[in-house]
């Protein structure tokens, strides 16, 4: 089979809070659009089967892996990337502690370590390390930085906790 | 955080500040290979075949011209002839296969077309008529008599062995092992399976035609390296080929030396254009991996735990090129011994062609398969003998300053304070929990053997520091210590440091960023760096202050003249003037071959860990669950406690990998049947341990600044053997064969069970 590789359809999605219309090919991936398309190289590819996670980002609030999404099934959805976590040169709570508990070491899974955090903070803000461990079953680091990983998203709650 | 000491600010070495470049890869700024783009590059995919060995009839692209944007399809045929190969150790690796492929997924050709959507589709389109060869994938088919040749023997000129797949066969030994007699002779088997880095960043190259010359980007951990190989087969001097290296997103080994740079710069060059290859997970399983072992161990020993003897027969199964697999095989098995005292040795290691992905260096460099083996041994002998596992080890440890390895560096650190120290936090002379066991090992690594680093430090005018340093920071934080050293010597805050890596043309040279060596070699060299600028400083405060330059002391970032402290700083913005300009240090850090060493080289240092688990074994399933897994190092001082431990852990983790889930699988054909993420599992986060602690022993004795050692592999070493140990604890059954998977230890419990 050969594929029509220059047809296309136009989305509409809120990207990092941005709205953008594009043109994308049919087969192309959420993954594809945001790096290629886009040019949002935070996330990351590495697996295309999504097992690793390293190209997690959030769609209307739920973590995906962006290699299996479409991205024409994106349309008129929010989605949320690594790159829209800082406000600005303001860290998040998230990616604040990821850099003082040490959690960053290669850093390739980083990003999608963090947008499966969020969502897992968003749906459970006193995760206990139990949750935290599955929460983030899907994202692989083969650094194995998993201990400060978890301590990371442990010490991000907790100063959520504090806050509220 | 806590608060600094009075008189160590934030930052300085011995504390952790936030890693270097930290801020980049928390907010997606990080630009990894893949992640750059340049202007009007052509995509490139790979033309492989779906079998180990092939002879190449004809390789037919008319249909993959045709696709729309294809720009060109490359085969051997549109290669210099005889085709260019090259090669750390030997030069066998072709740019593509000419004639014949030698292992699965061994590009045939290569494709390149405007997007990676027609790259991706004319790639399949190239039709090529093969016949498949038989090929040989284990060690007893390699070995076989008349065993099909993995490696032509033309390419192996005057070599003894040309007509084996032997590549090379190592032999070290020192006494008269048949002559010492021993009470307790210990021999068994061990295997260790391929298992493959599985950096999470899967290999990336881009090449670009730069004026007379070309650039490379590419995730390598040796830029220096590839850039002479790229010289070479382009004949071009050193000064035209410009290597970018990023940040690598993990090495592990895998990304030491060239892959398909090679091609890439000739898709470049031929197409006028720039040019990027990003490998698919499933494409770097085909192009690295681990190197498989089999290896026989007899150890004698007196009663009372003396080792008297240790006889080893390591056979490394390593790939269709050699990469650096034999120099894995050489330096991964001349530590048999361990850290023991062993009055006779006699150790010989072969590394042996297949038609397998060409093996290469991965985090202990040809050490775990060893260490599995001969630690596994030790806890067979301390069964044998009677001898608490513990005791045997202290009993047999080189005590510090002691000859183990003859001819070789001496002990480095007191080992036996490493062993007491992971004894007594897993509590090792009280119980374990009912239905549990614990296990115990040791691992010792050879440092690198030489070594050349050079580095330049610039002190600009305000007092802010530039270090450019050839390494490769693939998350082990090197730019976190030179800029530690930098800030410590030179008096900066932290956050005026810049570490400049990753570029040839303006990097000066390192050799190579491998072997646990970047803090003590290019560490080193960045402290060699800030002492040449202390030592101009000096000069110039004398100048300024009128005193001769023996009574200028320049220290830890301060300036004394009898008791007058000054900020360098301030002697720095006086003696600049009106100019201003910047002072300039250079460092440099050797260390020497030894043409007589069996290696090349004695040991700049030696890695030293010591783990102690404890195990629970479903009986009804074969799943181990890791309960509490204790890992400790001598890592001489940690000059950033927190990268330690995220090294010291990781290597535990990733150790937990290869002993309990990872392995290839091969059919009968070679062909690799679990390629990628699904059926390959690598540990995750539900994965752990349930509890682990890491803990360091610092006597400051290493080689390198302020007394540190090389860390990084250490706690990856002897995890796969004291995870077995706890086994055999709490089961009685001994395995000998990686990875623990639930089958494989259900197995052996069935086996027990059976009477």
């Amino acid at each position: 089979m050969t594929a029509d590789l220059d047809a296309s359809v136009r989305i509409d999605v809120t990207v990092n809070g941005r709205p953008r219309s594009l043109e994308v090919r049919p087969h192309h991936t959420l993954l594809d659009v945001l790096r290629d398309d886009l040019g949002l190289t935070g996330t990351k590819e590495c697996c295309l089967v999504g097992e690793c996670g390293a190209c997690t980002v959030l769609i209307d609030g739920v973590s995906v892996d962006s290699c299996l999404v479409l991205a024409a099934e994106a349309d008129g959805s929010a989605v949320l990337t690594v790159e829209g976590l800082a406000s600005g040169d303001r860290l998040d709570r998230l990616q604040a502690a990821f850099l003082e508990t040490g959690a960053a070491q290669c850093g390739f899974c980083i990003p999608g370590q963090l947008m499966a955090a969020h969502a897992l903070l968003a749906a459970n803000p006193r995760p206990s390390r139990a949750d935290v461990e599955e929460g983030l079953a899907g994202n692989l680091c083969r650094c194995g930085g998993y201990e400060q990983i978890i301590e990371a998203v442990l010490v991000a709650a907790e100063r959520l906790g504090a806050a509220s | 955080m806590t608060e600094p000491d009075a008189g160590v600010l934030p930052g300085r070495v011995g504390t952790s500040p936030a890693r270097g470049g930290g801020r980049a890869r928390v907010t997606g700024r990080q630009a990894y290979v893949a992640d750059i783009r340049l202007e009007d590059a052509l995509h490139v995919k790979l033309v492989t075949l779906d079998c180990a060995r092939a002879r190449i009839v004809a390789v037919d692209a008319s249909a993959a011209l045709a696709v729309p944007g294809v720009r060109l399809v490359l085969g051997a045929a549109d290669l210099p002839d005889p085709m260019p190969r090259f090669g750390p150790q030997f030069q066998d690796r072709p740019v593509l296969a000419v004639g014949e492929t030698r292992y699965h997924g061994e590009p045939v050709a290569a494709v390149a077309a405007e997007t990676r959507d027609a790259a991706e589709e004319a790639a399949r389109l190239v039709r090529v008529t093969y016949e498949e060869l038989p090929a040989v994938s284990t060690i007893a088919a390699a070995l076989a008599p008349g065993a099909p040749l993995v490696q032509d023997p033309s390419m192996r000129p005057g070599d003894p062995l040309a007509a084996s797949n032997v590549l090379r066969e190592h032999r070290y030994g020192w006494g008269d092992v048949d002559g010492v007699t021993a009470d307790v002779v210990v021999e068994g088997t061990y295997a260790f399976p391929m298992v493959t880095q599985f950096a999470i960043e899967p290999h990336g190259f881009l090449a670009a035609p730069d004026g007379d010359g070309i650039a490379v980007w590419s995730s390598i951990q040796h830029p220096n390296w590839l850039q002479r190989v790229i010289a070479g087969l382009l004949a071009l001097p050193l000064s035209k080929v410009r290597v970018y290296a990023p940040d690598p997103g993990g090495g592990f080994g895998g990304k030491q030396h060239a892959k398909y740079e090679p091609l890439v710069a000739f898709i470049a060059l031929r197409a006028g254009r720039p040019a990027r290859l990003v490998l698919s997970l499933e494409e770097t399983f085909q192009a690295v991996r681990r190197g498989a072992a089999e290896i026989r161990v007899r150890s004698g020993f007196r009663r009372d735990g003396s080792l008297v003897f240790r006889d080893v027969e390591a056979n490394y199964l390593i790939g269709a090129y050699a990469d650096i697999a034999d120099r894995t095989v050489a330096k991964g098995t001349y530590t048999s011994c361990g850290p023991y005292r062993t009055p006779a040795a006699r150790i010989v290691a072969r590394s042996i062609l297949s038609n397998t992905t060409p093996s290469t260096a991965f985090r202990g460099f040809g050490n775990p398969q060893q260490i599995w083996a001969v630690e596994s041994n030790m806890d067979e002998a301390a069964h044998a003998l009677g001898i608490d596992p513990v005791a045997l080890r202290l009993r047999n440890l080189a005590r510090p300053g002691e000859v183990f390895i003859p001819g070789d560096t001496p002990a480095d650190g007191d080992w036996a304070r490493t062993v007491g120290r992971a004894a007594e936090l897993i509590g090792w002379d009280t119980p374990p929990a009912p239905g549990r066991g614990r296990g115990i090992a040791v691992g010792l690594k050879s440092g690198p053997t030489t070594g050349l680093s050079y580095s330049t430090v610039r002190l600009l005018a305000d007092g802010s520091v530039v270090i450019h340093a050839g390494t490769s920071d693939m998350g082990q934080g090197a730019r976190t210590i030179f800029a530690q050293i930098a800030a410590q010597e030179l008096g900066a805050p932290l956050d005026w440091v810049t570490v400049v890596m990753g570029d040839t043309a303006v990097v000066p040279y390192d050799q190579q960023t491998s072997a646990s060596r970047s803090s003590v070699l290019m560490g080193n060299a960045v402290l060699g760096a800030c002492r040449d600028i202390q030592g101009r400083l000096r000069a110039m405060a004398a100048r300024l202050e009128g005193v001769a330059e023996a009574d200028v002391v320049v220290d830890r970032g301060e300036v004394r003249i009898g008791d007058r402290v000054l900020p360098i700083r301030d002697v720095l913005v006086r003696g600049l003037g009106r100019l201003g300009g910047e002072v300039i240090g250079v460092g440099e850090m050797r260390k020497e071959a030894d043409p007589d060493h069996p290696l090349g080289g004695t040991a700049a240092f030696f890695e030293f860990n010591c783990t102690a688990v404890e195990v629970e074994v479903d009986r009804a399933t074969g799943d181990i669950v890791v309960a509490r897994h204790v890992t400790v190092s001598d890592v001489g001082t940690a000059l950033n406690p927190s990268q330690v431990r995220g090294q010291d852990e990781g290597a535990a983790i990733m150790g937990l990998g290869h002993t309990l889930m990872e392995h290839y699988i091969l059919d009968d054909g070679g062909r690799i049947r679990n390629l990628g993420a699904i059926d390959y599992r690598i540990p995750t986060s539900m994965d752990l341990p349930l509890r682990l602690e890491s803990d360091v022993i610092e006597h400051g004795d290493g080689p390198g600044p302020y007394g540190s050692k090389g860390m990084s592999e250490g706690a990856l070493l002897c995890v796969a053997p004291a995870v077995a140990a706890a086994v055999r604890d709490a089961t009685g059954v001994v395995i000998r064969d990686l990875p623990l998977t639930p089958e494989r230890v259900w197995r052996a419990l069935n086996e027990v069970a059976v009477p």
